[in-house]
């Protein structure tokens, strides 16, 4: 051991030079693309200035996968895109090929082995989803077992152009909302129903009492003497059942079998055009979790498509659809019932309220 | 070969015709024998109905403070190989482009070193690796670190930046989104790498206003492409476009501005009444294009809802010529923003987001402070309450 040379250790290497990834086409077109055509939901073409077409067909991915899986779309790559391929901002798998020729063949190749092809256009693109039960301490519901339930169901629309635009919907499994859930046309957000239960003995060992009182937006936390020794109470009447102040104490644990669910919101989305981006609103307060199905939420995301598929013009989304015909009408055609937690009482809540006599009637 | 674990509620998952998560953590399970006990442990959540992690919990590399995930299972003794199940993040390649030969070796380490699981990426835009023990932590780093891939972030710290493919493959692009993003991601690794923030802090770089990174939701700092000339108008194109559908209703009744209209059969746009939403552009990419004046705007502050809720990107600098910027490596961006870091180091708290921050000490403070002027494109409208704090400097 001792006459071995130590290798040395690599550090602050910084991010890998994308140029040695993209494929020649890309190189020679970069900034110079004149248009592009979605040529079906599974395959779009860009075609540049010097005439140059690059063929890209995505594909379906769970975000969370195995080396196999790596492996097969690396050689599904070596076959037909010279080893280049990329991934979206979605999650998605996305296969950059030069001749037209290898199109349809990869697109077999791919459904043969079981993958889905589709994605692009007027569609359910994939669901920005979280860690969930998977992988994360503060989750109030699981990440992949409800986009996996929520895309089965919706199937058809990932693979056929059958809606007025394109409809995101993305999952957090608690309110740090990780992910785009704040601003998606559909977003399931992992919810719970109960204050922390505070362990005074760890509390004392493992948290640091400003910062655990710090982080609540309500509030609710106060410094308390229990059995002699400085602790935290938490004013139940005004908590809110976040989970912050289990995030930055371990001793707040607020996880519960029977009252954590999901919440569904709608209307959000980030894109500028036409209307400015805008945050999702509440659409349904609570869904008990009902793994490994989650039948509840599956149907209350299928009720708003269908309805926004009903109701929508070409190019709405559906935030611009609920704007037009109002949420009375939202709340009505959905069946969804309107409940006093719709109203928001947070803060500045009541700039939210109707300063007007407009009303739909 | 027998299951470790009966799994009979995760089995219903593999059915159906979207791709099964569950079918990935099994196929992960038969090269890195570990993951059958993350199989166990998530069934049992399935059951039970809430996670069994417990909280938190340190991992890392030697030099770094950031990068890495601590996991560790609340059940050690019947999920042993979950006992330890940390995740690394690292720095993807810009626009998400690879090939093959990487894509390879990084999933031969996720099985020899970790539970052979991956995310193809995390929201932030990381690759990260699922499921390895401290003890081959440094392993994975330097067999990542060979195929020449860093760390990404985490913590209070400079998180990993993200673009999207801007002008690799994407004509409405108005500046390089990959080119400044790995030059700030290089420019910025200690920051990345060596937490010493108040809180959180991401970029985020969006080629035009369709904002396919979502940075105005999910960055602080979000650059979105924007033009400041005509748009360019091709009148054979648009006539085509209208023998195939109603371009009054759908493109020119919708644009935000009413800044467009026909003069006979040729399409007119005020342009200086546009806000260069792309809505126009994206229905008639091949009759509409963006003008050559290109740059971007800068958005500032947008976050998730904790703790004083959820805010957007509000309007910082509506046009940054990042493009000019760029042949002085991006001399001007880094000055404002190590201003604004400076700001945030003096008057942010712990755990607060540089947006609300602003909401704290309000707009003008944070102007001054990071020495820009206020301008009509950062409101939506004017105040409209008349509790005016007026300045000495105003009483002359
Ligand atoms: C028709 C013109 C458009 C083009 C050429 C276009 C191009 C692209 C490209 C190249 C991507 C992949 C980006 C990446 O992963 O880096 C993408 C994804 C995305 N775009 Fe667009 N986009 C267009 C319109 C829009 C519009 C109008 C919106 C929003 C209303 C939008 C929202 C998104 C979102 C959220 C993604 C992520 C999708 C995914 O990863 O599967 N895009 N777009
Ligand atoms: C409890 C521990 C947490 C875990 C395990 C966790 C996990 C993650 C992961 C894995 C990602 C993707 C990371 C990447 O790509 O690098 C992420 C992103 C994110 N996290 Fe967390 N997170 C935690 C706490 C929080 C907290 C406390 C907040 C907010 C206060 C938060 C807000 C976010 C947001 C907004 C994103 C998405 C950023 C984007 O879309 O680019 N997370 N989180
Ligand atoms: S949304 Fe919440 S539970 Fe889910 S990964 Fe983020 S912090 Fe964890
Ligand atoms: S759960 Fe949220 S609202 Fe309730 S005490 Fe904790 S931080 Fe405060
Ligand atoms: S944000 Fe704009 S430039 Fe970037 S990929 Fe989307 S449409 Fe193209
Ligand atoms: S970009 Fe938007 S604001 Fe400008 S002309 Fe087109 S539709 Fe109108």
């Amino acid at each position: 051991m001792a006459e071995e040379v130590k290798k040395k250790r690599l550090t602050d290497i910084g991010p890998h030079d994308y140029n040695e990834y993209l494929s020649p086409v890309i190189k020679n077109n970069y900034g110079k693309w004149a248009y592009h055509e979605i040529l079906d939901p599974g395959t779009m073409v860009h075609v540049a200035e010097s005439g140059d077409k690059l063929y890209t067909v995505r594909m379906g991915s769970p975000r969370l996968v195995s080396g196999s899986f790596v492996r097969d779309i690396c050689d599904i790559a070596d076959k037909y895109c010279g080893g280049h391929l990329r991934f979206t901002t979605r999650n998605n798998v996305e296969f950059l090929i030069e001749d037209e020729k290898n199109v349809e063949p990869l697109k077999k190749d791919l459904e043969k082995m079981g993958y889905n092809v589709g994605g692009i256009g007027n569609i359910v693109a994939n669901i920005v989803h979280t860690q969930g039960w998977v992988h994360c301490h503060t989750s109030a519901s699981d990440a992949s077992g409800v986009v996996k339930s929520v895309m089965d169901e919706l199937y058809e629309y990932f693979v056929e152009d059958k809606l007025p635009s394109k409809v995101r919907i993305a999952f957090a499994c608690c309110l740090n909302m990780c992910g785009s859930v704040s601003s998606s046309d559909i977003a399931i957000v992992g919810t719970h129903r109960k204050p922390p239960r505070i362990d005074a003995e760890r509390l004392r060992n493992l948290c640091e009492i400003p910062s655990t009182i710090a982080a609540c937006p309500t509030n609710s936390i106060r410094p308390d003497t229990v059995d002699g020794k400085p602790g935290v109470k938490v004013n139940e009447e005004t908590c809110v059942f976040c989970g912050s102040c289990y995030t930055v104490c371990p001793a707040m644990p607020i996880a519960n079998a029977e009252n954590d669910g999901l919440s569904i919101w709608v209307g959000g989305k980030v894109s500028n055009a036409r209307t400015k981006p805008t945050f999702s609103k509440l659409a349904i307060p609570f869904i008990p979790n009902d793994p490994p199905r989650w039948p509840g939420v599956v149907n209350a995301v299928k009720t708003i498509l269908n309805e926004y598929k009903k109701g929508a013009e070409p190019g709405e989304r559906v935030g611009e659809w609920i704007d037009r015909i109002g949420w009375p009408r939202f709340f009505k055609i959905t069946g969804f019932p309107f409940t006093k937690y719709h109203i928001d009482d947070f803060r500045l809540g009541e700039t939210t309220m109707n300063y007007s006599s407009h009303a739909r009637l | 070969m027998g299951k470790k674990h009966q799994t009979p509620l995760l089995d219903e998952l593999k059915k159906g015709k979207w791709i099964s998560f569950v079918r990935e953590i099994e196929r992960a399970a038969e090269k890195s024998e570990r993951t059958e006990d993350l199989l166990g442990q998530v069934e049992e959540s399935y059951h039970d109905k809430v996670n069994h992690w417990k909280h938190g919990g340190m991992a890392g590399v030697k030099g770094y403070g950031a990068g890495m995930v601590g996991r560790f299972s609340e059940y050690p003794d019947k999920y042993p190989g979950i006992k330890e199940c940390h995740s690394m993040r690292i720095i993807p390649s810009a626009g998400f482009f690879y090939n093959s030969d990487f894509l390879r070796k990084l999933a031969d380490i996720s099985e020899k070193h970790a539970g052979g699981l991956l995310n193809f990426h995390g929201a932030t835009g990381n690759i990260q690796i699922l499921g390895m023990s401290q003890a081959e932590a440094e392993d994975v780093f330097q067999a990542v670190a060979e195929l020449g891939f860093d760390l990404g972030g985490s913590g209070s710290d400079l998180r990993t930046p993200s673009c999207c493919a801007g002008q690799a493959r994407c004509e409405f692009a108005n500046f390089d989104t990959m080119k400044i993003c790995r030059h700030l991601t290089e420019e910025y690794l200690d920051e990345l790498h060596r937490p010493a923030f108040n809180y959180k802090f991401k970029f985020k770089f969006s080629g035009c206003a369709n904002d396919c990174v979502a940075s105005a939701a999910r960055s602080d700092l979000a650059f979105i492409g924007t033009w400041k000339d005509k748009i360019k108008i091709n009148q054979e194109e648009v006539k085509n476009y209208k023998k195939k559908f109603n371009v009054q209703k759908y493109v020119l009744d919708k644009c935000p501005t009413k800044c467009m209209w026909f003069e006979g059969e040729n399409l007119v746009i005020d342009d200086e009444n546009c806000v260069k939403c792309m809505h126009c552009i994206n229905e008639l990419p091949k009759a509409l294009k963006a003008g050559d004046e290109r740059g971007c705007s800068i958005l500032i502050g947008a976050k998730a809802p904790l703790v004083t809720g959820p805010r957007m990107g509000m309007m910082l600098v509506p046009f940054y010529d990042v493009n000019e910027d760029a042949k002085n490596d991006y001399e001007w961006i880094k000055s404002l923003i190590s201003n604004m870091w400076e700001f945030w180091d003096e008057y942010g708290v712990s755990r607060e987001r540089i947006g609300e921050l602003i909401g704290r000490v309000g707009l003008n403070t944070f102007l001054e402070g990071i020495g820009l002027e206020p301008i009509p494109e950062m409101v939506e409208h004017p105040r409209s309450n008349p509790f005016i704090k007026f300045t000495e400097d105003e009483e002359e």
